[in-house]
């Protein structure tokens, strides 16, 4: 155990540093959830491939530095430390990059992930339907092979940044006369493809930040088909594990909102206070620390060749009541005014974004599987209590 | 930045793990409790002869030489195993308290004498101002106490010992008065002070340890006991509320690892970020195991409110431990004034401080 960075760490650090303090937009860019956020969060990924900081972790090949988990690590903690925009292009990089190295052909990486480092095409989800949310084995929406094509028909929904992304990779089911995980296929298809009507929903704050998706009889080649036909669940279980869950939201993240949550605190300690409070404001900068921590020590692990197991399951229980509880807390110490949504410069810097933050922060136990989903997995795979 | 085990600790700790849980069984802990003593001392005979007693003593003084990082695992396996004996006491506080004294050339002759003593098997006590009553007081052969920041080493001869009755029947606690005098002082004013003050960390970093064990090994037996237990025609633990219960210290547990792992490193390396980083895991092993004795006993039913179901064992030492060596209010409040601080050392670029142990300890 040797909890120093290394001199080449530490130079690493200097590099990103130096990067963002050049590169990170002085203004904060409009949410990506509006077609102007959008485009500016599409330029803003296209200026980190320009440097080579799109995905750290990947190949030199596909523009990334060949990163260990742990240069990985720092970078998000500058990342986050400069208040750089958040990744719009995250379904693609943190989510289907890592399977398409995978399980891709030489042809289809080729083909996708330069124009996904570049930011050139920006991609949605597509897991869930109207009748498999948390049970995500009852997918019905089928695609159907037709020669040298599939035909796809049916429905998506909650697909995260579906309105404006160019692409979406999803679950579909291949082979009709099959039940629950058996016949699925992972298959990624153009979001102007002929045939496909996006309907955007309208989140809690009234941005539309996902979308249902309708495919009436939409044609996509068999090349867009990832892995083997009827391998889909498999592909989709086996990149669900720590490296997805642990880029999905990294501690960086977590660590500089409760260092915001201590500023705001340490600024309103001369008021009369909820005396619950301050408890909370230890208790979040306690876990934002332990969670960073944690992915430490899972990382290391990692880097040392090791592997881990179902413990990892705790990690979206753990961020997303630790993010529930830094905007709670937040909303506490803005008092009344926390219901006011900033429209003015003076407004913005009274309250920040931490009512935007309070209303995303809702939905942190239900996307990604439920929390009662992953308390269950915890229960039954890591504890080794009963099924039925 | 390698932030696990080595080979040589994983193993060190797997040997010190398969005597303890050879050794120390709810039936034979049950055992101790009609005993005069309360002590097993076949079982503190084996760890002495394994030389774990001395294990973080200097090879020098005798000991095996290892550091704090060493110890951790074994800490957590006293809990695991809900050790009455002093054990991690002795490792992890008392003979690093001996060793600080005589590394300053404090104190006097006495103090190599404690020292040998606790590495042949005698109980040392610490009686730090912070715990208001010393466990095992009545089998320990020497004392080292507190009073104001002075340090005083005495012999049982020298002190008046009046137990009390812990919730927990495996601790024999009991209020320990001296008097102060300067035949028995080892430290007084700063150099006191800061003995106790590393003492207290070491106390604290001892009991997180166990805590985290503890509240492992009741996870453990409620897995168990629902998976065992039927009701409705199916075993009680297929029920997600019951699930659940267990699910969520499960999550309390695997975060407070990391925490403790990390107290144990900066608490041997860098003194003045120690205290942050002890608080931070005594807070939050105790959180884990005080929510564990609560869901356990849930998912125990009834039997978890009987005498005879063994999980009272380990419920009580949380209940316990969770308060020695500075409850939830003292160390919260140490972690509150540091980050009241307007230069304290926050944010994501700063879990190990600047990077360097030159600036990591400039906390």
């Amino acid at each position: 155990m040797d909890l120093r960075y290394t001199d080449e760490q530490i130079a690493f650090r200097g590099e990103v540093r130096g990067w963002l303090n050049a590169n990170v937009p002085k203004k904060p860019l409009p949410s990506f959830d509006t077609a102007e956020g959008f485009e500016a969060h599409r330029e803003w990924e296209r200026t980190l491939a320009q440097g080579n900081w799109g995905m750290v972790t990947w190949p030199e090949d596909f523009g990334g530095r060949g990163c260990d988990l742990l240069e990985w690590l720092i970078f998000e903690e500058e990342y986050y430390r400069a208040g750089a925009p958040l990744r719009v292009n995250q379904n693609g990089i943190f989510l289907l990059g890592p399977t398409l190295m995978e399980y891709g052909t030489e042809a289809q990486k080729a083909r996708f992930i330069p124009a996904m480092a570049k930011g050139d095409e920006i991609w949605a989800q597509g897991w869930s339907e109207p009748n498999a949310g948390s049970d995500m084995a009852a997918i019905r929406c089928r695609a159907v092979r037709d020669g040298d094509d599939f035909v796809i028909t049916g429905q998506k929904i909650w697909s995260t940044r579906a309105v404006y992304a160019d692409w979406v990779f999803g679950l579909f089911r291949t082979d009709p006369d099959s039940e629950r995980h058996h016949g699925l296929s992972k298959i990624l298809v153009p979001l102007d493809a002929k045939g496909i009507t996006v309907r955007p929903i309208p989140q809690l704050n009234g941005l539309p930040g996902f979308a249902e998706i309708f495919f009436d009889e939409v044609r996509v080649p068999a090349f867009n088909l990832l892995g083997g036909e009827g391998e889909g669940w498999r592909i989709a279980m086996a990149t669900a594990g720590f490296e997805r869950g642990l880029m999905l939201r990294s501690p960086a993240r977590f660590q500089q909102a409760a260092k915001r949550l201590v500023e705001l605190y340490r600024s309103r300690s001369n008021e009369v206070l909820d005396p619950t409070i301050e408890d909370a404001v230890l208790r979040c900068y306690m876990d934002a620390e332990a969670y960073a921590l944690s992915t430490y020590h899972t990382a290391s692990l990692l880097c040392a060749g090791g592997s881990i197991g179902p413990e990892a399951s705790c990690n979206k229980i753990f961020w997303s009541e630790l993010d529930l509880l830094i905007h709670e807390t937040a909303m506490k110490l803005l008092g009344a005014r926390a219901e006011i949504e900033p429209q003015t410069a003076q407004e913005f810097a009274d309250l920040g974004t931490w009512l935007d933050g309070f209303m995303f922060s809702q939905s942190g136990p239900i996307y990604a599987g439920t929390n009662e989903i992953q308390r269950n997995i915890i229960a039954e795979r890591m504890l080794g209590m009963p099924r039925k | 930045m390698d932030f696990t085990f080595t080979e040589d600790q994983q193993m060190f700790a797997e040997a010190a793990r398969s005597v303890l849980t050879a050794e120390v069984t709810a039936d034979r802990i049950r055992e101790r409790w009609s005993t005069a003593s309360g002590l097993d001392l076949s079982l503190l005979q084996q760890i002495q002869e394994l030389g774990l007693l001395g294990m973080l003593v200097p090879e020098a003084l005798g000991g095996l030489g290892l550091g704090q990082a060493d110890f951790v695992m074994m800490g957590q396996t006293c809990g695991y195993v809900a050790c009455p004996e002093p054990i991690a006491e002795q490792v992890m506080v008392t003979a690093p308290l001996l060793v600080d004294v005589l590394d300053r050339g404090l104190g006097h002759g006495a103090v190599q004498t404690a020292l040998d003593a606790l590495q042949g098997g005698a109980l040392v006590a610490t009686g730090h101002p912070i715990n208001p009553f010393i466990n095992f007081a009545e089998q320990a052969e020497w004392f080292l106490l507190g009073h104001g920041e002075g340090l005083y080493l005495l012999p049982a001869a020298e002190v008046t010992i009046k137990p009390c009755k812990s919730v927990d029947p495996s601790r024999r606690i009991a209020e320990v008065s001296f008097e102060a005098s300067d035949a028995h002082c080892l430290a007084k004013g700063e150099s006191g002070a800061t003995l106790w003050r590393s003492t207290l960390n070491r106390g604290a970093l001892s009991t997180a340890a166990q805590l985290v064990g503890l509240a492992q090994a009741m996870i453990d037996q409620s897995v168990r006991y629902t998976t065992d237990r039927e009701q409705f025609g199916r075993p009680v633990g297929v029920n997600q509320a019951v699930k659940h219960l267990l699910a969520d210290v499960a999550v309390q547990i695997e975060y407070a690892k990391p925490v403790i792992y990390r107290a144990a490193y900066t608490a041997a390396i860098s003194p003045t970020r120690a205290d942050l980083a002890v608080s931070h895991a005594k807070v939050v092993a105790a959180r884990a195991a005080l929510l564990a004795a609560r869901h356990c006993i849930q998912a125990h039913g009834a039997m978890g409110y009987t005498w005879e179901c063994d999980l009272q064992i380990w419920v009580k030492r949380a209940w316990a431990l969770a308060r020695e060596w500075g409850d939830e209010g003292f160390h919260k409040n140490r972690i509150h004034e540091w980050l009241l601080r307007p230069n304290a050392l926050l944010g994501p670029d700063l879990t190990f401080g600047r990077g360097s142990i030159t600036d990591s300890v400039a906390a």
